[in-house]
This record gives structure tokens, sequence and C-alpha cells, in this order.
């Protein structure tokens, strides 16, 4: 989201600086370019993260970022729990949770009385929570600490990219530094540089879709208060009447305040702290408060074409950008590294073809135009574009007082959930399945005893393609490279509550073969070598 | 199953004499609205996307035959 004009009240300083340093890359004889399999552009979530993953699994990675600091203001605050599940992968997650409100339930108002509530995780057995809210600096900072410990990594602050040049095998990368410029060739690009990229101006893509006219203004508010932890919603509350408005916590007494303006509204005056003050106080009924970030939005949902141009991979804002009702920029992004991060490995040891990098524009395209469609729907929700728009929407409004079906079609923003893939990786069912997550859904966690959870069991495997295994006395062989989780059985783990089992509909004998990210790749309710080795080409891209 | 245009009621007067007169005395903006809560309701009564989507194509198909009959008309 582009703001529109912003004010930084009570300018919260930069939580963390950095500093440039020159690097040997850049006092290379003959003018012949530093070779690297990998540049990640953009120190943000998603940069960040993704350069940790690759290093993780062995890679060498160049991250660049234009700033010398971690950049404050009004960002991501919402971050899931598949978001959580990735960093406990990235050794991040639970400095993330322990700073994090942690939160579960949202509730929709109309005028002065509650429509309805609603739990996004209504069950027990799960290491992570629904959602925690965090601020996007907090988020970055962790993960710039964590790469402190991954020598792998070369982070360098002030490296603005402002060329690229593609060759067949490679592309150049042109970089400006406060000592003057320097070039660098790398295997792959990708460019996390947000929704403003410049490496995508660079490869000269388009960035379409859809423009919202009405205007939100987004206050940061700090104040001593006992609302719950709770993401709360009005649509036409008696305090800011015929508009929708937003109310949800974030670490150290910060609020996040987020009211629909009109199309008309003046950004100028509208952004200035005297006229946002009280609009503020007429919804807190006090004025007892400290502004920490003020900004005017408009918002756009739009995507680029394709994910991948030449040798530069897009991933994160600087593909798709959505409107933030239904905590859906940050946290798509961060699935766009999961999901990127270990083809991009593989491909580049040469374990499997290039062409494997084309699932990650695949699937991720299917996830971008999800939550494009999600997003756009609750905006348009809150923000009709006629007059019969908004008279449907009275209509559910009204009807939601005293029907389920009138509440379920209340829109006050759909949170984020994993995507399913309908992918060229995945195998089809041949077997007859009642639920669990099917091939091209996410895994779903479940304990397996005191304090430890699935995930975990996923985790310390090393995030490569696991066979999840329900026991049949005879253990399945997992083929070479893969690693085992048995379920049951001697020296197999304990499903304490039966959950796993539950929520996998698992026999003996069943199987799930899991992607590297945690994805479903084929399940099997009596399975073969040939049929796992199979299924294991297939997921790897290798036919 | 598929949109079904045959005749339901029994009485299909009365269902559109029902329909007529929970519109008496409204002004036309309140018809509107009364209209709107009552298409949500049967849509989720009906409870089928590819029947909604049906019901939706053959109500925009006779828009667009009605349009086009006037323009004939005005040529």
């Amino acid at each position: 989201m582009a703001p529109a004009n912003t004010h930084q009240a009570n300018t919260p300083q930069a939580k963390t600086q950095f500093g440039y340093r020159r690097h040997p890359d850049q006092d290379r004889p003959g003018q012949s370019p530093a070779e690297h399999p990998v540049v990640v552009v953009g120190a943000g979530p998603v940069g960040l993260s993704l350069a940790i993953d690759l290093a993780q699994r062995g890679q060498r990675v160049v991250l660049l970022d234009d700033a010398d600091r971690i950049g404050e203001g009004s960002r991501a605050i919402c971050f899931s729990k598949r978001s959580l599940e990735y960093w406990d992968r990235l050794g991040v997650a639970d400095r993330m949770v322990n700073k994090g409100v942690v939160w579960s339930v949202g509730r929709i108002f109309h005028g002065e009385s509650q429509l309805y509530q609603f739990n996004l995780l209504p069950e027990d057995g799960h290491k992570r929570p629904a959602f925690i809210n965090l601020q996007q600096y907090y988020a970055e900072a962790y993960l710039v600490d964590r790469i402190q410990d991954l020598p792998a990594i070369d982070l360098r602050w002030r490296n603005k990219v402002t060329a690229v040049e593609q060759r067949n095998d490679s592309a150049v990368l042109t970089i400006e530094t406060p000592d003057g410029a320097y070039r660098l060739h790398a295997q792959y690009v990708v460019a996390c540089d947000g929704a403003r990229s410049s490496l995508r101006q660079m490869v000269g893509a388009e960035f379409a879709g859809q423009v919202f006219e009405d205007q939100f203004l987004i206050a940061d508010v700090k104040m001593a208060a006992e609302f719950p932890t709770e993401r709360w919603f009005w649509f036409d509350p008696p305090f800011h009447a015929g508009r929708s408005a937003l109310l949800h916590k974030q670490p150290d007494d910060v609020w996040r305040i987020d009211l629909q303006l009109n199309r008309y509204a003046d950004p100028v005056l509208e952004k200035k702290p005297e006229n946002v003050r009280p609009r503020i106080a007429r919804m807190l009924g006090h004025d007892k408060f400290e502004f920490e970030w003020i900004s005017l939005y408009k918002f756009q949902c739009r995507r680029m074409d394709r994910f991948i141009h030449g040798r530069v991979i897009f991933a994160g804002d600087s593909a798709h950008q959505v409107s933030p009702f239904g905590a859906r920029g940050a946290n798509s992004g961060l699935e766009d590294a999961e999901n990127l991060s270990w083809k991009l490995d593989r491909v580049l040891r040469g374990t499997s073809p290039a062409s494997l990098l084309e699932t990650y524009h695949v699937e991720r395209s299917l996830a971008a135009d999800e939550n494009i469609r999600e997003s756009t729907r609750s905006t348009d929700f809150m923000a009709p574009n006629s007059h019969q728009e908004a008279r449907l929407r009275q209509a559910v409004l009204s009807l939601a007082k005293e029907t389920e079906f009138g509440k379920r079609m209340v829109n006050g923003g759909r949170l984020s959930v994993p995507c399913s893939y309908d992918s060229p990786l995945s195998s089809r069912d041949a077997d007859a399945w009642r639920s669990g997550p099917s091939p091209g859904c996410s895994m779903l966690d479940a304990p397996i005893g005191q304090q430890a959870y699935l995930t975990d069991a996923f985790r310390k495997g090393g995030t490569g393609f696991t066979l999840l295994s329900f026991c049949n006395g005879a253990a399945i062989d997992a083929p070479d490279g893969v690693k085992d989780i048995r379920i049951g059985g001697e020296g197999g783990l304990a499903d304490p509550q039966g959950l796993v089992a539950k929520r996998y509909d698992a026999e003996p004998g069943t199987a799930y073969l899991l992607r590297p990210d945690g994805y479903v790749a084929a399940r099997f309710r009596h399975p073969t070598r040939e049929a796992i080795a199979a299924a294991l080409s297939r997921a790897a891209g290798l036919n | 199953m598929p949109l079904s245009t045959s005749s339901n009621f029994a009485r299909p007067d009365d269902a559109f004499r029902a329909i007529v007169e929970a519109h008496r005395g409204l002004t036309e903006e309140q018809s509107a609205d009364f209209d709107a809560a009552l298409v949500l309701i049967l849509a989720n009564h009906i409870g089928d996307i590819d029947v909604l989507r049906d019901a939706l194509a053959l109500a925009k198909r006779r828009m667009v035959d009605s349009q086009q009959q006037q323009q004939q008309q005005q040529q």
C-alpha cells in the first residue's frame, strides 16, 4: 500500500540502524564483477526470511538494502499462524510470539451493537496461535539479529540497485553505494523490494489492478487501555457515522486504529494531528493518548502478470499488492519466500531442473489471485461502489442481526489462511479420504507429546522432503534423502490425544509425503515404494 | 440440480400477489431496500452457487433482451 500522505507525530526513532561497510566485491580488478549464486534485493520481512531460509539450506546469499536502518511507521502488524510456523523453522518465532500480542478472536459491530464474533483457531493442539500482532520493525529487527548467526548471509546496507542486465544464465546488477557504483553477477536475483519495486520497473513489468477511491486514516496511538486483545471492527459506529473503523492492539501499549474516510477528504488537512485527535477521542471516549504514527492511504489490489522475468524473481509486495483487510500482505510475502526457497536451493544444487522455479510462479499466482479476490471483496463491502451495492450491504447488515447466514455474509476482512495449490507438483489422491490435508494443502499441526508438536518434528527433520507415516507393523522405507516422521509403533512418535491421526484422517499404513515447505505432495492409504518414488519425483519437478 | 424454470407453485398467482402486496405502500427507495433483503434471503435458502449463477444469468439475459427490443423499436 502506498501512503498518500504521512505524518509522523512523535517521531519514533528508527529501531535499529546499521552502518554501511565497503565490501571487497567493490574493489575487483579489471571490472569483472564478483559472482554469486543468489542476490536478494530488499531487507524487509520477505527478503530477510528468504535469505535465512536459503542460508539454512546451505546457500550463500547476498542481501542488499538501499537504506541503512529498519523502517519505522505503520506497516504490517498481523502475522499469521502459517507465518509463525515458517519463522519457527527460521529460528525466530519464539521471540516474535514472546513480544507479540497473541489473538484469535474478532468482533464485528454494527452501530452500537455487536453483530457477531469469530474465533480463528477454535481448537487446541497447535503450537502457534491464529495470529500475533507485532510491529513490522520488531519482526525485521529479530530477523536481522538472526542473520548475525548465519555467516552465509552477506547483508549490505546502503546498496541500491540501479540497473539490471539480463543474460542467458545470469543477471548483472549495478549497485550504487556511498563509495560509488559496483557490479555483481548473480545466477538468480530475488526482488523483495516492496510495492514500489525499482527492480520491477527495471525489467519493464506492468503492475496492473484496481485502485480503491476511498481513503483510510491509519493511526497508531499509544495509551493505557483495558480493551481485550481482539480485533474489533465497526460498520457505521456511533463515533464515526456511516463509515467503518478498526481497533487492534500491538505490543508496547500501541493500538492500531483504522478509520474509513470518504474519497473526497483532503489528505493534507486530514493527516494533521489536531484534526485526527478529535476523531480518535470520539472513538475512545477520552483523549489520553499519544500519536506514534498517522498516515492516509488509498488501497490498491494488483499483481504482476509473471513473477519471474528471466533471472529476476519477484516475491512479496513487489509481485502483488492487496488492501490490508485480511492480513494478506506480509503473510503472503512470507509464503512466497517459503515456496521459493527450497525450489531455488534445489535448482542451484542441480538436483531439480530450472523448470521447478516455474511452479513458484504457478502456485504463488494462485495465492495472489486468491488474496486479491478476498481483499477486494472486503474493501468493496466496506466502501460500496454504487447506491445499489450500499443497499445490498445494508440488507446484509440488517439481516445479520437475526440470521446466521447474514452474519456470515458480513465482510469486515477475511483473515489470511494458507492457499491450497492446484499444482503440477501434487500427485492426485488415488485412495478415499474423509478429511485431512489433500495434496496442495499446507500440513496441519498437532501435539506429539508434552509441549511437542508435529511442526517441531518437521523442523527438526531439516525441512526437506518428509514422509509422515502412521505405523502399521513394518515401517515403510522412505526413499533416499527423504526424512521420516513415524507416528506410533516402536520408536515412533506419540499421538497422545489422537489428534495427529484425526487431523490427517489416518489409518494404520497411511502416509503423507510433505514438501520442504510443509505442503502435502501426495498421500496414500497403503503406499508402495514405487508410488512414493513417483510422487517424490513429481514434487521435485523431475517429470 | 439446474435452475428450475418450470412452475413450482401450486397457485402461482398467490406467490406473485404476496410479493406485490409486500411492496404496497413503500416508496421506490423502500421497495429497493426490501428487494435487496428478499434476494439475499432467497439466495441463501437456495444455497447452491450454480443455481444462483443460473438465476442471475437468466435475470441479466432478460434485461439484455429487453434493451435490444427497445433499440430495435427505436430503429
